[in-house]
């Protein structure tokens, strides 16, 4: 990577009692990024990015932007801005002035700033409600304002806090289409914090997924998806089955196993493992035949079919097999007749492929 | 039970039912009948209680009724100078209470609101008692006009302040935080993040308190006539010595005045901190 345009390092934030809302995190984040804090509620994505605002400071550690220490440098001096949850547009202007306010406290010239304004309610496509109080407007179109707002003094870096949450699901999609489009147009680096993994896996480059004040993973959407590094990270990036295994024995890559449910099953891993791992499979990597699967080094098991949810484009299947092990497994609806092709109470078999299966060790 | 309800009559529209509509009327007769007779009569050509004739004499006469002039002078002075010292402390106290965290902060915030709620009859007492052991009671007597009304304008100050700090606190308690923040990280100062953002939100309260300082100041008598030397006459009390000398269509006349002010300043209050504008 070339020079980071966001360093943390060691950062850590400790409140008074105890509490450690961010643990030792280091992240390096590249210029024109689309970088996600990922997490669920309380993880400390939001106190992170408020120390990278300026808005909180770390009890430890270090943070850099553009190659220069932060520590000393309050907010409205840092070259960051953010798009709050709450928006926080200033109720008491218009929209033009709401955009305005940044270039005006901090002296840029008069018709310097008209201009600018100007042209960033054109790129967030408010031009016509520049006159507008912010109590006239929808919450999209505050949301807008808010991004016009921090936009308009170039950041090196803008932060947004939980954008969508606020949104329903239509302007939802829409938003996070606009947010890729601008992020693209204006090539400035941009942090978000979302506690939703579609949000993060579909806009972001790059995602850290944090729990409990400490980064658990930094990875592409897809590596976080297809090769999470622990049982939290492939727990909370959509759906898994997490079947936990008693190691037999490791001979280089493969790793011999025993399962409840499974039986012996041979995967393999590029890491050295312990006594006990844990198997992580996709339900869309699990397959249900009616007839016994042949294939050499399939794992499969017999199992009840216990329910099936019909969602149009896919069906959701919960499988008892023996044991007390539940799989779930997610079928394409690919006939416009049949649906999944099997019912409640059925018995079938349940297979994959081991290398669609990965051995987690943390 | 109430009678059955008729068609395009919803169980909450009282106020097409007949008795509702005269017991609204009688009580807002006992309200205000005696203060729309005072006003009526500040226009009756004599002072017989009886109606004999409309004229603007008896405003003249206040007009120019050289005592009642001075009382009402010292009464606005009193009321213009202790508004303004009351809506900055006020405001600072409001401040103070919501944005710090400080020790036995919930027994001062009580405290701030004590004045509020003491009998105007012990704080007059106490003023008084201060005034004379400190001296000031007979020390400002011959000081120069406005200088000679301090006591009385440190009393005002005193039970009106507690009263701005109460509802710019109000109206603090519903201030988005981010706001704030927004500002700062837009590049604003901690002083133009306060002019631009924080004042502009207390502005309605910080109106509608100093409005409701400057009428409890204005009509004050207890408290003032406590904390007064001799010579300091405010415009409530000169009445108060007119009223027990005889009754007089220039009191009603003065009366009327005072009345208008005052509606006219609780009015504006009322208006601007209406829900309407208080929200966000």
């Amino acid at each position: 990577m070339t020079e980071p345009i966001v360093s943390i390092r060691n950062v850590s934030r400790r409140y008074p009692g105890g509490v450690t809302a961010v643990d030792n995190v280091s992240i390096d984040i590249a210029q024109n990024e689309f970088f996600a804090l990922l997490g669920p509620s309380g993880c400390g994505k939001t106190t992170l990015l408020r120390m990278i605002s300026g808005l909180d400071t770390p009890t430890e550690g270090q943070i850099f932007i553009g190659g220069q220490d932060m520590a000393l440098t309050p907010p409205n001096l840092r070259p960051t801005n953010m798009v709050f949850q709450s928006y926080a547009v200033f109720p008491h202007m218009t929209v033009r002035d709401n955009v305005s306010y940044g270039l005006r406290v901090t002296g840029v010239e008069a018709t310097e700033t008209a201009r600018r304004t100007t042209e960033a309610l054109e790129m967030v496509k408010l031009g016509h409600l520049a006159d507008r109080k912010p109590d006239q407007m929808s919450g999209g179109q505050r949301q807008r304002v808010a991004l016009a707002r921090a936009l308009v003094k170039r950041p090196k870096v803008l932060l947004l806090d939980e954008p969508l949450s606020a949104l329903d699901a239509k302007l939802r999609d829409d938003m996070r289409l606009e947010l890729t489009r601008l992020q693209e147009t204006v090539g400035i680096t941009f942090i978000i914090v979302t506690h939703d993994q579609d949000e993060a896996l579909s806009m972001a480059s790059r995602i850290a997924v944090m729990e409990k004040g400490a980064v658990q993973q930094i990875a592409t959407p897809a590596e976080l998806y297809e090769q999470p590094r622990n049982k939290f990270v492939a727990d909370f990036i959509g759906k898994v089955n997490l079947i936990d295994v008693s190691v037999l024995t490791q001979k280089g890559k493969m790793v011999t196993c025993n399962t409840k449910g499974l039986g012996k099953v041979d995967v393999s891993t590029d890491k050295a493992c312990g006594d006990k791992a844990t198997i992580a499979i996709r339900p869309e990597k699990l397959k249900i035949s009616t007839a016994e699967p042949k294939g050499p080094a399939l794992i499969k098991t017999r199992a009840t079919i216990r329910d099936v949810a019909y969602y149009g484009d896919t069906s959701h299947i919960v499988a008892d097999a023996s044991d007390g092990l539940h799989l779930e497994i997610n079928v394409q609806n690919n006939s416009r007749t049949g649906g999944a092709g099997v019912e409640r109470g059925q018995k079938v078999w349940v297979h994959f492929n081991p290398v669609d299966a990965l051995l987690l060790t943390e | 039970m109430s009678a059955p309800l008729k068609p395009g009559q919803s169980p909450l529209d009282y106020a097409k039912r007949p008795w509702i509509i005269v017991l609204f009327g009688l009580v807002l007769l006992f309200l205000y009948a005696p203060i729309a007779s005072l006003i009526v009569f500040s226009f009756n050509v004599d002072k017989s209680g009886v109606w004999h004739g409309f004229t603007f004499m008896n405003y003249v006469k206040a007009w120019n009724n050289d005592a009642i002039f001075y009382a009402l002078s010292n009464s606005l002075t009193i009321a213009v100078l202790s508004t303004i010292v009351s809506t900055i402390l006020g405001a600072m106290t409001a401040l103070t209470l919501w944005r710090f965290r400080f020790p036995f902060k919930n027994m001062y915030e009580g405290f701030v609101a004590l004045p509020i709620v003491v009998p105007e009859i012990c704080m007059g007492i106490s003023l008084a008692m201060f005034f004379s052991y400190t001296g000031m009671m007979a020390g400002v007597r011959d000081w120069i006009w406005p200088f000679n009304l301090i006591n009385i304008i440190f009393a005002h100050i005193a039970f009106c302040f507690p009263f701005v700090a109460v509802v710019v606190r109000a109206r603090l308690q519903g201030f988005n935080r981010q706001l704030e923040e927004a500002s700062k990280d837009l590049g604003a100062t901690e002083t133009q993040t306060f002019m631009n953002v924080l004042v502009p939100f207390m502005m309605p309260s910080l109106v509608a308190g100093a409005l409701l300082a400057f009428t409890l100041s204005l009509d004050d008598f207890v408290i003032t006539l406590f904390s007064s030397g001799p010579g300091s006459v405010t415009f409530p009390v000169k009445i108060y010595g007119m009223v027990k000398r005889g009754v007089d269509m220039q009191i009603n006349a003065a009366s009327t005045v005072l009345i208008v002010v005052t509606f006219a300043a609780t009015l504006i209050a009322m208006k601007l901190q209406s829900p309407s504008k208080a929200g966000h």
